[in-house]
């Protein structure tokens, strides 16, 4: 960047603080002599040391200091009671009176003298003390430990002028340590931080940086058009901002939006219904059997308390009609299931496993003259099974029926394919399976070209006679599907175990890509 | 569903032809069953429920011979006359129904021995439904004494020696004792007679549809001769049964004799061995698949799927093989012949038709709402309609009815919920180390009981709306109930209410045209306590149903 952009970008503060830099190196100082606030300084120091102007060297300062005890001396005791000794003896009571000092002090200083051996010391009732030889020279001359005293700053801040350990010599070094095992004085380590101009920094500082810059475009610069007197400050436009989080649709149903816009871009009709349901419409209606194993306890949701089965209530018309359909096959040219069909099983109610029961439902209210006509549903279903990585106790369906007089199994791969291909998935092919209500069945597998797999994605298949025609009065092909929804999404999002998808953690959603193909 | 282990060795030698890995994976799933595993030398097969027939090593090869061209047509088993009768007496109501066989001339071995075992309990657990619709039994023939009676008698005067048990019991001991006895004795224990075969000896020879008799009832690999026999309580059931048994038999090399089956004054000969035939009606199967295939070629795909043919002018019949169970209409031929012709080779098509398409008008509104809601910065979520009775109640210190579910395995949804508000809280407590604010919204069913429906419940559609940071209000959830007011142009009014999830004083209820549509108010501390939250929570619940209605009608 050349110089007369970095003057364009520096911020007020920067602004603030660099002509300081010809003056001061320390940080402290620099605050001192700033009116601004330390954060401030450190903020445009730290934008400074980004635009590589200035370096910041940190570096440990250890210094002296005294403790509170050793603020209240204008001397050290040894000092005091030197002077108040002479070569007569004196007692300890009159040492405590001349002194002032207590009894700690007093003989803490006592022992300290006698070790070097300036005291001689008379064990009578009380003690005596008195200077000998080596005690009086000392009275005239200042200790290490005093000379050291002297020199530490009495107040409570730290300034770089104040003594550091660095600076000592090796007998000020020992004073100091006798010093602090009496608890006078204390060490102090604090951070020092050096500012540094760099080359392009001692460049800028030469350049001339107008204090009067527009940071903020703000009501009063337009209404009192200062703007047209002053630069605006120039940003930095490639550097990072802080993210914001926007409201959203979740990704499901982002996803299922898109699926219900295919299929009513194919000319398809939404249908929608209830959630519990009666076993009648759900498996009844569906030439389910009453004794076939979707009615167990351990594939489906029964609703009821207390071991009891809740029931509800059958459209009596077709009931009957269903009845002599599972008996003998009715009219629908079938022979029927032969065994003795029971409304009160059809009555049982249950939370639908499958959104077949809405084509079900569908097609009982379907007139003749209304066909052709093609129906989809995207829908909750329930199974009851654990949940785990890949089994999920509440999911969607995608449902899909036409029904046209004319309808085959080759038009129900057209539409799959169609709809596969616009979700992405380059081929789709069917193998032979078996669904008790439709028939010819087809297994669905879809190709990923991503993943270059296929995946199983549903069932299909053209409804039996045996559902058809006692639904809709007459007979009529109905091509139909059931596919899961989860399963055709997860590689999209890259998620390979289905409970992530429902487990609503905030910071996925909000991070999550947008559905879109 | 079932699954069979099939030796891969003696499969291809069945069908006469070797398969590659590919061919097992390519052509066999593509003749109607599933391929689950192919490992060294077995196959994992699942087999649907409409095709029992394939149940056994014998039955696949049998399928898979005409399948893959190495036979062709309905294969004929012979019936070999017989002396042995079967005399049913004095049968229960609801277990009335036997047949038999004799199938003789069988080498069997051990594997052979395996395959029968195989067959005989896949039958009963699947077509006869876990023995609920009967079961299969097989003797060593020299071991009966003939004529056997099918008869019944109170479970007292039952005594012999269970298979595989060391010493004779009586019925009930079998129920108590025997595992194959505590394992089905559901099935008869409400009974006061159990039905038995008993021979010209008077030696039981087995307590159907639970076990046989250890000292007649047990074959060995010196067995030759055997009695088979089916019971239950659909005759055709027990003679499909029977007859997809005595087929695999006869596929090991065995030779099926009839038995004269007397029911009172009746008399059948069985196993019935006879195929059903349906005409075919080649027009209505082209049109079902889309094809136009010519009759010769229709009536060869139905040959490759075991079929039999018989032409007499115009009229062609297909010969239905005896063990197959799921052809009862021209719709079966249809699809037997799709998946000969290979459901791969069908090329897709959409037809050149015009239908009108329509979303469901509420579905659009709701998506306004959830759009109206996103534009205030909200974050939607995607909530369960299941969840536990305390997340519904006394968490949120209220007492309210929920739907409940009878049986449900997963711990913590046991039922439907009557309101949302408690899912977002749950959210909210899931999430307490994320991001604040957290501003969250769901729209789904809630449910509550109403005998009035046929379904038992009234169910509806609700949105919720939570706003969850350190200063969130009332006032804040109200600008958000103004939004939506606004931009849906409805007018609504507040009235104020008691409820225990909310702050006193602090919470409504909503109502347009004096319709209660639900509440609006700040989380009570104590519901925040109880789902570990330390922010102050306003919420929304609206009932998007009704507004719509309401909306609409005004």
């Amino acid at each position: 960047m050349d110089i007369k952009g970095l003057v364009d970008k520096l911020h007020s503060l920067e602004r603030k603080v660099l002509p300081l830099l010809n003056k001061y190196v320390n940080f402290d100082d620099l605050v001192k002599n700033s009116s601004l606030q330390e954060v401030e300084v450190m903020r445009a120091l730290q934008w400074l040391e980004n635009k590589e102007v200035v370096k910041i060297n940190s570096k440990e300062v250890k210094t002296i200091s005294l403790t509170e005890k050793a603020k209240v001396y204008k001397e050290l005791p040894e000092r005091t009671i030197l002077n108040s000794l002479s070569d007569k003896e004196t007692t300890l009571e009159e040492l405590k009176n001349k002194t002032k000092l207590n009894d700690t002090e007093i003989n803490a200083t006592i022992g300290l003298l006698k070790k070097k051996a300036s005291i001689d010391i008379q064990k009578d009732k009380t003690l005596k003390i008195r200077l000998n030889e080596n005690g009086k020279k000392l009275v005239n001359k200042k200790t290490p430990e005093e000379e050291l005293f002297i020199q530490i700053p009495n107040h409570n801040n730290y300034y770089k002028t104040d003594l550091t350990f660095d600076q000592l010599n090796d007998e000020q070094k020992t004073a100091f340590e006798n010093l602090r095992s009496r608890g006078l004085v204390t060490l102090n380590i604090h951070k020092e931080r050096i500012i540094m101009l760099t080359d392009l920094g001692k460049e800028l500082i030469k350049q001339k940086i107008d204090l009067n810059v527009i940071e903020s475009l703000t009501h009063e610069v337009i209404k009192n058009k200062e703007w047209k007197k002053k630069k605006f400050r120039a940003y930095d436009i490639k550097i990072n901002v802080p993210s914001i989080n926007r409201g959203k649709r979740h990704f499901v149903d982002q996803s299922i939006e898109y699926i219900k816009q295919i299929w009513l871009d194919l000319g398809f009709q939404e249908i929608t219904g209830n959630i519990v349901e009666t076993a009648f419409w759900d498996l009844d209606a569906l030439f389910v059997p009453q004794d076939h194993t979707a009615r167990e306890m351990q594939d489906t949701f029964f609703i009821g308390s207390k071991g009891t089965m809740a029931k509800g209530k059958l459209p009596e018309e077709l009931a009957n009609k269903i009845k002599k359909v599972h008996e003998n096959g009715y009219n629908t040219g079938s022979k029927g299931w032969g065994y003795k069909w029971k409304p009160e099983i059809a009555k049982q109610l249950l939370l639908r496993t499958h959104t077949t029961v809405l084509s079900a439902k569908t097609l009982s209210k379907l007139k003749k003259q209304d066909l052709p006509d093609k129906f989809f549903a995207v829908g909750k279903v329930y199974r009851n099974e654990a949940l785990d990585w890949k089994h999920l106790f509440e999911f969607y369906q995608v449902e899909g029926i036409v029904v046209d007089p004319n309808a085959n199994l080759r038009n129900l791969l057209g539409y799959l394919k169609e709809f596969f291909r616009k979700m992405g998935y380059t081929d789709v092919k069917i193998k032979p399976s078996f669904f008790g209500y439709t028939e010819p069945s087809a297994e669905i597998f879809a190709y990923n070209p991503v993943k270059r797999q296929w995946v199983e994605v549903g069932g299909s298949g053209i409804f039996r006679p045996e559902v058809t025609k006692p639904l809709l009065g007459f007979e009529c092909p109905v091509l139909a599907w059931g596919l899961g929804m989860e399963r055709i999404i997860t590689s999209y999002y890259g998620i390979n175990d289905l409970r992530e998808i429902y487990k609503n953690d905030l910071k996925y959603l909000r991070e999550v890509k947008e559905f879109s193909m | 569903m079932p699954t069979i282990n099939v030796n891969k060795k003696e499969f291809m030698k069945l069908i006469g032809r070797k398969l590659s890995d590919e061919d097992i994976e390519e052509k066999i799933s593509m003749m109607g069953v599933a391929v689950e595993e192919i490992k060294e030398d077995e196959i994992v097969i699942e087999v649907f429920p409409n095709r029992p027939d394939l149940l056994s090593e014998y039955g696949l090869a049998r399928a898979a011979s005409t399948f893959l061209g190495t036979s062709k047509g309905l294969k004929k088993y012979n019936l070999n006359k017989s002396n042995y009768v079967v005399k049913v007496e004095k049968t229960l109501e609801n277990y009335p129904y036997a047949v038999a066989a004799v199938v003789k001339d069988l080498r069997l071995n051990d594997e052979k021995i395996r395959e029968i075992i195989q067959i005989q309990e896949k039958l009963g657990l699947t077509f006869l439904r876990n023995r609920k619709k009967g079961g299969l039994g097989i003797y060593p023939l020299e071991r009966i004494k003939f004529p056997v009676r099918f008869t019944t008698e109170f479970p007292e005067k039952i005594k012999y020696r269970p298979l595989e048990y060391p010493e004779v019991l009586s019925a009930n001991e079998i129920l108590e004792k025997h595992p194959t006895g505590i394992k089905y004795k559901h099935l008869v224990q409400t009974w006061k007679k159990y039905p038995i075969f008993i021979d010209a000896k008077n030696t039981i020879i087995s307590m159907p549809p639970i076990i046989n008799s250890h000292d007649v009832g047990k074959i060995t690999e010196d067995t030759k001769d055997v009695f088979v026999e089916a019971t239950g309580t659909d005759f055709k059931t027990i003679n499909t049964a029977l007859n997809i048994l005595v087929s695999a038999l006869a596929d090991m090399g065995g030779r099926i004799y009839s038995i004269k089956l007397i029911y009172g004054k009746k008399i059948y000969h069985v196993p019935n061995l006879e195929p059903e035939k349906i005409e075919i009606n080649i027009n209505y199967i082209n049109k079902k698949i889309g094809l136009e295939l010519k009759s010769t070629e229709i009536t060869n795909l139905l040959e490759k799927m075991g079929y039999g043919i018989k032409k007499k002018g115009k009229y062609i019949t297909a010969l239905i093989p005896p063990y197959r169970t799921d052809i009862i209409h021209q719709i079966d031929l249809a699809e037997d012949v799709a998946i000969a012709y290979g459901y791969n080779n069908l090329k897709p098509e959409i037809p050149n038709v015009a239908t009108i398409a329509q979303e469901n008008k509420f579905e659009v509104f709701r998506r306004k709402v959830s759009n109206i809601l996103v534009s205030l910065g909200l974050l939607e979520t995607h909530t369960y309609n299941l969840t536990s009775k305390e997340n519904q109640t006394s968490h949120m210190n209220t007492n309210i009815k929920c739907v409940e579910l009878l049986n449900s395995i997963s711990e913590g949804y046991d039922v439907l919920r009557a309101w949302i508000i408690p899912t977002l809280m749950q959210i909210l407590k899931e999430n307490k180390h994320n991001e604040y604010p957290q501003n969250i919204f769901s729209s789904g069913h809630v449910f509550k009981y109403n005998s009035e429906n046929d379904n038992g419940v009234d169910e509806s559609i609700r949105l919720a709306v939570v706003l969850c940071h350190s200063t969130s209000n009332f006032t804040e959830i109200k600008q958000v109930l103004d939004a939506l007011s606004k931009a849906l142009d409805f007018k609504y009014e507040i009235k104020e209410v008691e409820h225990n999830s909310f702050i006193q004083g602090r919470v409504g209820r909503i109502s347009v045209n004096s319709v209660d549509i639900v509440y609006i108010g700040e989380i009570h501390p104590q519901v925040l306590e109880n789902f570990t939250l330390e922010m102050p929570v306003a919420a929304l619940e609206i009932n998007l149903t009704e507004l719509y209605r309401l909306i609409k009608t005004t």
